[in-house]
């Protein structure tokens, strides 16, 4: 009795969690709860916290993109691309140089920012269809090996002291465009200082209230705007993915053979789906890198390493699956990217923990006599080598054990209509249910 | 006849496969240019609306077999490193994307018993020292030495003398040290990663070991620390200048202990039934397990022949280099991919000959990437296993299995 009682209570929880909408939801407020809890523990302060927070939804929502746009090649269309760097590198570089002021060092053109992103994104897609024309005639690995060389070659190329006066070399691209929300907000966009305009002087006063400063306003805005272009690309590639288009890619990646012999040019698909998954890191790498709080275009922010983190949120969130790749993303860079540093200095607050041994042998010799304090220390002050240590062994666990991820299992149905809705007059949704816990399959 | 036959094959040959003839035509015009610049031959400028191309120019004969010796050298060890992953990729099925991890494992554990050693003061030291502990008398050296820092390689490279000409015994037990510790790696990570795993989809078992390399990269900074740091002494190093090029004792070493090993596997896998149990393998495992062929022993032998050869290398790619970092094997994975394709994967003398051409490649190249362009050096590489790839796929050698 008091089993059904607690399913009643469950079932429209449940029934609600399957909305792809209230699961993002709910993961994105879970992480500020958490991280507002880290932030309160450590007394923070107000914009201590906001700022922590903010930097946790930035870092969600980028990787977001770029895991959707990842999603798009290898969840769809099947096709492994460890180059992801690279296309995030020429959507960042196109971006600044078109669109930075000319005076600069090294000189932008000067163009207005959204033909600078288009540019960007439309030079990721034509290098992502260069690159894809011959690659994708080999295969899956040897396209792996040639992405990652294609990456390493453009982030080389960016590097070399040949062109530095029009790419900076390897200091990096010092001289970036203005965000859009500085443009907004601000009389003289340069200078984060200046006089703000109408709209600024309401918005300012506004938070200047809550006692948040202008400098932290104007990055928060544009997390916003990041969420906001996360939310756009996810409702795009939701209904690409429900498009002829769409199909024909899910059909793919079901079965290649079963779609070629439907009359599929199956690799006329596959190249379109790399160029628009290269768009779109294209794009991910202008939000992350080319404007807003962190922007910093340097060679180095694009080694192959960034590529990896990428595949693991997407593996973690379930190859396949937009939603999942959202959630993946958002996981990957609270959970393992931001949190560890966080979980140091509470455990380092709390516990007292000042033992700071120069390595490894130092820090294990003190165990032999009972003592494990200079371990632990070592092993706070070496945290992000843990980190990695531990993303890759959650790599290797996920591949054997959970190869599909959070929801890359389930079947997302390609038909316009929902195949599983009983459309029969005088039949009620009951029956359906009931076939479906029979063994019938439900889209989920 | 003749002739006219032959030009109708070429033009034939040019049409069906156009872009191999232009890759063809570009490298017979890099060689004559090459022969040019080293005659002292030049033409030019022909004059491009932008810029002005020079045909031929002036080399030094010395410069030029300075790039060819120096390419030599990188070329073996990464000859090395690319056996054991050629025979991985072809008995298992996978590209093992931590195989330049267990270059930088070898190298690491490599060192630090030769930093030991040396910094004991060499065999003699260490033999005096146990008989002074056995039988009591006498003082131990070791009590001298700071085996901390010698083990995590912090000792300065002077101070610890590890070089072929003032501790030769210490660089040759390091690199038996190498070759064993990266067995011993390689054995473990295969039982608990690759092998729950062995009827897994090539992809799979290729995110697998991109796991395996951030877990090994990010131990070996965790134990030995992120710094990268000089590791061999030149002190009284001896060195000859053969002609303009100036060669080592650790280059020479390099280069012989490398083909030793060379002929060393070619023998071993001539003369016993593994190479041919391997060959059947890398054909069909289910067949080669039908047949009797005892397929795990023969991955084991594969493990432990492909990590021995990686972790040499790993030692001696620090023996001539000098250098050595947490990410020294990761930065020359993408090499060893290259040679790999190149040589056909499961070929064992492909894999040798394609180390040496991208070694040679990314050493030769220089003749024409001077100056700012020199950081070009490793896209050629790059670009070089990219055309292989699309053009002939089965690598330089036709894909003929000789393991």
């Amino acid at each position: 009795m008091s089993q059904t009682t607690t399913e009643d209570v469950l079932a429209p929880l449940r029934r609600a969690f399957a909305n792809d909408a209230v699961k993002v939801a709910v993961m994105y407020i879970a992480i500020w709860v958490v991280f507002y809890a880290f932030g309160d523990h450590l007394g923070y302060g107000n914009s201590g916290i906001l700022s922590l927070v903010r930097r946790v939804t930035f870092l969600a929502a980028v990787y977001g993109i770029v895991v959707l746009a990842l999603n798009i090649q290898w969840g769809y269309a099947g096709l492994f691309n460890i180059g992801v760097a690279g296309f995030m590198a020429v959507g960042a570089y196109t971006v600044a140089m078109l669109s930075s002021p000319p005076a600069g060092s090294p000189p932008g053109l000067g163009l207005p920012l959204p033909i600078g992103v288009l540019g960007g994104i439309l030079a990721a897609t034509l290098v992502g269809l260069v690159a894809a024309l011959p690659a994708l005639r080999l295969k899956a690995d040897y396209l792996a090996i040639v992405t990652v060389a294609i990456s390493e070659i453009i982030r080389i190329t960016y590097n070399s002291p040949a062109f530095s006066d029009v790419t900076g070399g390897a200091r990096g691209f010092g001289n970036l465009p203005t965000s859009p929300v500085e443009a907004l907000l601000l009389q003289d966009p340069t200078s984060p200082a200046s006089e703000a305009t109408s709209l600024g002087e309401t918005v300012f006063s506004f938070a200047a209230e809550y006692g948040i400063s202008q400098f932290a306003v104007i990055n928060t805005l544009y997390t916003v705007g990041v969420l906001l272009v996360l939310l756009v690309v996810y409702l795009l590639l939701e209904r690409a993915g429900k498009s002829p288009y769409g199909r024909v890619l899910k059909a793919i990646r079901e079965d290649e053979t079963a779609a070629q012999s439907l009359g599929k040019d199956t690799q006329n698909f596959k190249v379109r789906a790399f160029a628009l998954g290269c768009g779109l890191m294209g794009l991910a790498g202008i939000v992350w890198f080319a404007m807003g709080p962190r922007a910093s275009v340097t060679p180095q922010t694009f080694r192959p390493n960034i590529t990896f983190y990428i595949f693991i949120a997407l593996i973690i969130g379930g190859a396949g699956s937009n939603t999942g790749s959202v959630l993946g993303g958002a996981l990957f860079a609270s959970l393992l990217f931001e949190a560890p540093p966080m979980i140091r200095s509470i455990i380092q607050e709390t516990f007292q923990v000042s033992a700071n041994p120069g390595n490894l042998i130092e820090a294990l010799i003190p165990i032999a006599s009972g003592n494990l304090a200079p371990l632990g220390g070592f092993l706070l002050n070496n945290i992000d080598s843990l980190r990695f240590i531990g993303m890759g062994i959650l790599l290797v666990v996920l591949i054997q054990r959970k190869p599909d991820g959070l929801l890359g299992a389930r079947k997302e149905t390609a038909a316009g209509v929902p195949l599983t809705a009983d459309t029969r007059p005088d039949t009620g949704r009951a029956d359906a249910d009931a076939a479906a816990a029979d063994g019938g399959e439900t889209d989920e | 006849m003749d002739a006219n036959a032959t030009i109708e094959r070429g033009v034939g040959f040019a049409r069906s496969s156009t872009g191999a003839s232009i890759v063809t035509a570009f490298g017979a015009v890099l060689f004559l240019d090459l022969v040019a610049k080293l005659a002292g031959v030049s033409l030019g400028p022909l004059e491009t609306p932008w810029f002005g191309i020079w045909f031929g120019g002036d080399i030094a004969v010395g410069q030029f077999a300075g790039f060819v010796w120096d390419g030599i050298v990188i070329g073996v060890v990464i000859g090395l490193a690319s056996i054991g992953l050629s025979l991985t990729y072809s008995i298992l099925n996978f590209a093992n994307f931590a195989h330049g991890d267990y270059v930088t494992a070898g190298a690491f554990s490599g060192w630090a018993v030769t930093y030991v050693i040396a910094g004991i003061g060499g065999l003699l030291a260490i033999t005096e020292s146990a008989v002074n502990a056995v039988t009591g008398l006498g003082t131990y050296r070791l009590e001298d030495a700071d085996l901390v820092r010698l083990v995590l390689l912090q000792t300065a490279p002077l101070e610890a003398g590890a070089n072929m000409w003032l501790s030769p015994a210490a660089i040759v037990i390091g690199l038996v040290a190498a070759a064993g510790m990266t067995i011993v790696l390689s054995l473990i990570l295969d039982r608990l990663v690759y092998k729950p795993m062995r009827d897994a989809d090539g992809i799979s078992l290729l995110i697998a070991s991109i796991g395996v390399a951030f877990a090994v990269r990010y131990l070996v900074a965790l134990v030995f620390g992120a710094n990268r740091r000089i590791v061999t002494s030149s002190e009284k190093l001896p060195s000859a200048n053969l002609g303009g090029v100036i060669v080592d004792a650790h280059e020479v070493t390099l280069v012989v202990v490398a083909a030793i090993l060379m002929f060393g596997l070619h023998v071993l896998l001539q003369r016993t039934k593994l190479g041919k149990a391997m060959r059947a393998m890398a054909d069909n495992r289910s067949l080669a397990q039908v047949t009797g062929i005892p397929t795990e022993r023969v991955i084991k032998s594969t493990w432990i022949i492909g990590a021995g050869l990686t972790g040499a290398a790993g030692f001696l790619l620090v023996l001539s280099q000098g250098g050595l970092g947490f990410q020294t094997g990761w930065l020359l994975l993408l090499l060893i991919f290259a040679a790999v394709i190149m040589g056909g994967i499961g070929s064992i003398y492909g894999a040798i000959a394609g180390g040496l051409v991208i070694g040679l490649a990314s050493r030769v190249s220089l003749v024409w990437l001077q100056g700012d362009l020199a950081s070009f050096a490793r896209p050629t590489a790059f670009a070089l296993m990219i055309l292989v790839l699309l053009f002939r796929p089965s690598g330089i050698f036709g894909g003929v299995k000789t393991a």
